[in-house]
């Protein structure tokens, strides 16, 4: 499975994508939605993880772009923010099983993940 | 004292605020304003026309009763005064159209009397006197010739005047009678007079006979104030009255009563000219003026009646004018009240939520750096020597997911704020918000039970506002306990298809009077430790908004039950989307 991960936060992105290379699961990260626009146009994902609020461009409109990119994308929202707003927005664009809050345990987000891609 | 709590407007006892609100929220003194002013302006102007026209009507009704009294007094003075006139106009007659020798002849002067009786009625004897006064000649029942008249007064008066007529008197015959006498004067200078008596009966049944209305009578007196004519109220004929004669006025003259002795007499009099008499009148005043009296009575009554349906009517008024101010003023204030909450709520939803997101970050990558150490120890077998290191990172992790579970009920308690109706599990919610008191009641011990509610149905409300209800009452519930006590949550089905939540503490109970009052807005009994009195009025609005009922059993010293009792479905009120999502926290 072929995953993309993209947060603002390197330093939470970045071992994020290590711990899932553990389990076996190959992710890329970005922390901008610049940076995952241009690996996605390399390499189409099969699924994306993205934050919410960035500086920027947001998760929603980046969720936008990709899915222009590489149609049939799957795409979890991952966020630290609780207002109604970016709720409903984001559940509306993804289903409210796959808005997630930040913490959130390796292994729920791995099984949310298996979820998506089916 | 009963009747008038019973009567007691609510505002009654309100204590009137302090400072700018002083006289703003005084709605005693407003009630009394509204009395004053309108009572003033009312009455007032009634009072005044009602007086004037008292006046007025008095004095019309005075000057009525004057002149039917001088009317009266006139009419008759015109039929004493005839009566004499004409009397005296024959006695001169019979003077001028006789000679003295004539006159002096008995049968002649007989005869005359006859004719005269016939003609005129009145008289009872005619005498002639010669210039020395002697009786010359005389008819009638008394043997009178041959008196010498020289020394009466009426025998001066006629040498002076040339006609006289007496008063009553006794004279000779010692019976009273009076006398109309006439001089004529002969050729030759000399003179005799003629002198007729003349029935006083007749003369009595002038003013006797007057039809007077009762307590009215009329009578004759002379210039003396000696009775002609006899006077139930004065006394027999010849005897003095005991008043005063009155002045000499030439028209009919009304005075008050007070004049002769009596003080309810209305007196009229008139000289009666050419004779010695003056005809006095007197009527009952208060029958004069009854008539009067029952239209006083009637004015009297009817200002009294308008007063009373004035006075109520301003009370009326007023009470319910000031009522409904004091209602008005009671549900902006408490509306005032629940906007500010609401408001506050709102801005420590956001304030929540902000400062979960930014602990949420931080906590993401502590978690993710601590997973990863965690997976770097399960995967590389180098570091897999130290288990102490392992048990570390398990212990901040899990710390890690205590704080996320911790930001995120509170992310979930913010997002409730926007009403909206939705199916609730009551039990979660008081789950949900035990968790966030289950801390405090850990460190003042407080056993807290949570029974019932598992497998009843939800019901459709709104999950925000149940959040505050709970809270509220927990809150409320821990604030009256003091450390180890217990709190009790029981949630029942109710009939109609709801339920009720029951919390019970064993704290320090509610009294009885503060039980009644104890949902108003800023009713509080913890003042002195920064209580608002705003928790449990907030409470009630709300379970009112959600279309159920508080009931409170309390017991000084054994603790208090509140009792929640939510319907099946709540009354659709507010709009407002519901997120399905949100429902899962």
């Amino acid at each position: 499975m072929r995953v993309l991960l993209v947060d603002d936060e390197e330093e939470l992105v970045s071992a994020l994508a290590e711990r899932l290379s553990f389990r076996g699961i190959e992710a890329t990260w970005a922390t901008s939605g610049q940076k995952a626009l241009e690996l996605a146009s390399k390499v189409c994902f099969e699924l994306a993880v993205l934050d919410v609020k960035m500086p920027g461009m947001g998760g929603i409109e980046l969720k936008r772009k990709l899915v222009e990119i590489c149609p049939g994308i799957k795409i979890l929202f991952l966020t630290g923010h609780g207002s109604e707003d970016d709720f409903r927005r984001g559940s509306a664009e993804s289903g409210r099983e796959f808005y997630l809050v930040k913490p959130v345990a390796i292994e729920d987000l791995i099984k949310k993940m298996q979820e998506a891609a089916k | 004292m009963g009747i008038f709590d019973s009567l007691k407007p609510s505002f009654w006892d309100k204590k009137p605020g302090k400072g700018l609100g002083e006289n703003l929220f005084n709605y005693r003194r407003m009630w009394q304003l509204a009395m004053l002013i309108t009572s003033v302006v009312t009455l007032g102007p009634l009072l005044t026309l009602a007086v004037i026209d008292y006046r007025l009507s008095e004095k019309a009704s005075e000057s009525e009763t004057m002149l039917r009294v001088t009317r009266l007094v006139s009419n008759t003075k015109r039929v004493v005064s005839a009566f004499l006139e004409e009397r005296e106009a024959a006695v001169w007659f019979v003077t001028r159209d006789n000679t003295y020798e004539e006159l002096a002849d008995p049968a002649r002067l007989d005869q005359i009397l006859d004719s005269l009786k016939v003609s005129f009625g009145g008289f009872v004897d005619l005498g002639v006197l010669d210039a020395s006064g002697k009786q010359v000649a005389y008819v009638g029942p008394h043997a009178l010739v041959g008196r010498d008249y020289s020394q009466q007064t009426s025998f001066k008066e006629v040498l002076s005047k040339g006609r006289y007529v007496s008063d009553v008197f006794r004279g000779f015959r010692d019976d009273p009678h009076l006398v109309v006498t006439v001089r004529r004067d002969l050729p030759d200078g000399g003179f005799f007079v003629l002198r007729a008596t003349l029935d006083t009966a007749r003369f009595m049944s002038l003013t006797t006979g007057l039809e007077l209305a009762a307590h009215g009578e009329a009578f004759l007196i002379n210039r003396e104030g000696v009775l002609q004519t006899p006077s139930t109220l004065y006394g027999a004929v010849l005897t003095k009255a005991p008043f005063e004669v009155p002045q000499y006025q030439e028209h009919t003259t009304v005075i008050p009563g007070e004049a002769v002795g009596a003080p309810d007499m209305v007196v009229g009099y008139a000289y009666i000219p050419d004779s010695p008499f003056i005809l006095v009148i007197s009527k009952s005043r208060s029958e004069l003026m009854s008539a009067w009296y029952e239209t006083r009575l009637d004015m009297l009554g009817f200002l009294v009646g308008s007063i009373w349906v004035m006075l109520l009517t301003i009370l009326g008024v007023s009470t319910y004018l000031v009522s409904k101010i004091h209602e008005a003023d009671r549900k902006r204030v408490a509306a005032l009240h629940h906007v500010e909450h609401a408001d506050k709520m709102a801005s420590i939803g956001r304030l929540a939520a902000g400062v979960a997101h930014e602990i949420n970050n931080p906590l993401a990558i502590i978690n993710e750096k601590a997973g990863l150490i965690k997976d770097l120890f399960t995967y590389r077998q180098e570091y897999q020597s130290d288990p102490r290191l392992m048990k570390h990172m398990d212990s901040i992790i899990a710390s890690v997911q205590r704080c996320g579970t911790i930001t995120k009920r509170l992310l979930s308690f913010a997002r409730h704020l926007d009403v909206c109706l939705q199916p609730v599990g009551v039990r979660k919610v008081v789950e949900e918000v035990l968790g966030f008191l289950h801390k405090e009641a850990e460190y003042r011990s407080i056993e807290v039970k949570l029974q019932g509610g598992e497998n009843l149905p939800d019901v459709v409300s709104d999950r925000g506002q149940l959040q505050q209800i709970f809270l509220n009452l927990i809150n409320n519930a821990f604030q009256a306990m003091s450390d180890g006590g217990h709190l009790a949550i029981a949630i029942s089905p109710e009939p109609n298809g709801g339920l009720s939540v029951a919390v019970s503490d064993d704290g320090c109970g509610i009294s009885e009077t503060d039980q009644k009052r104890i949902f108003e807005p800023f009713y509080t009994t913890k003042a002195s430790k920064g209580g608002t009195g705003l928790g449990l009025s907030i409470t009630y609005s709300l379970v009112q908004e959600l279309g159920g009922r508080v009931d409170l059993v309390s017991e000084v010293g054994h603790g208090t039950t509140f009792t929640v009792r939510l319907p099946a479905e709540a009354p659709p009120k507010q709009k407002g989307e519901c997120d399905a999502g949100s429902a899962r926290g």
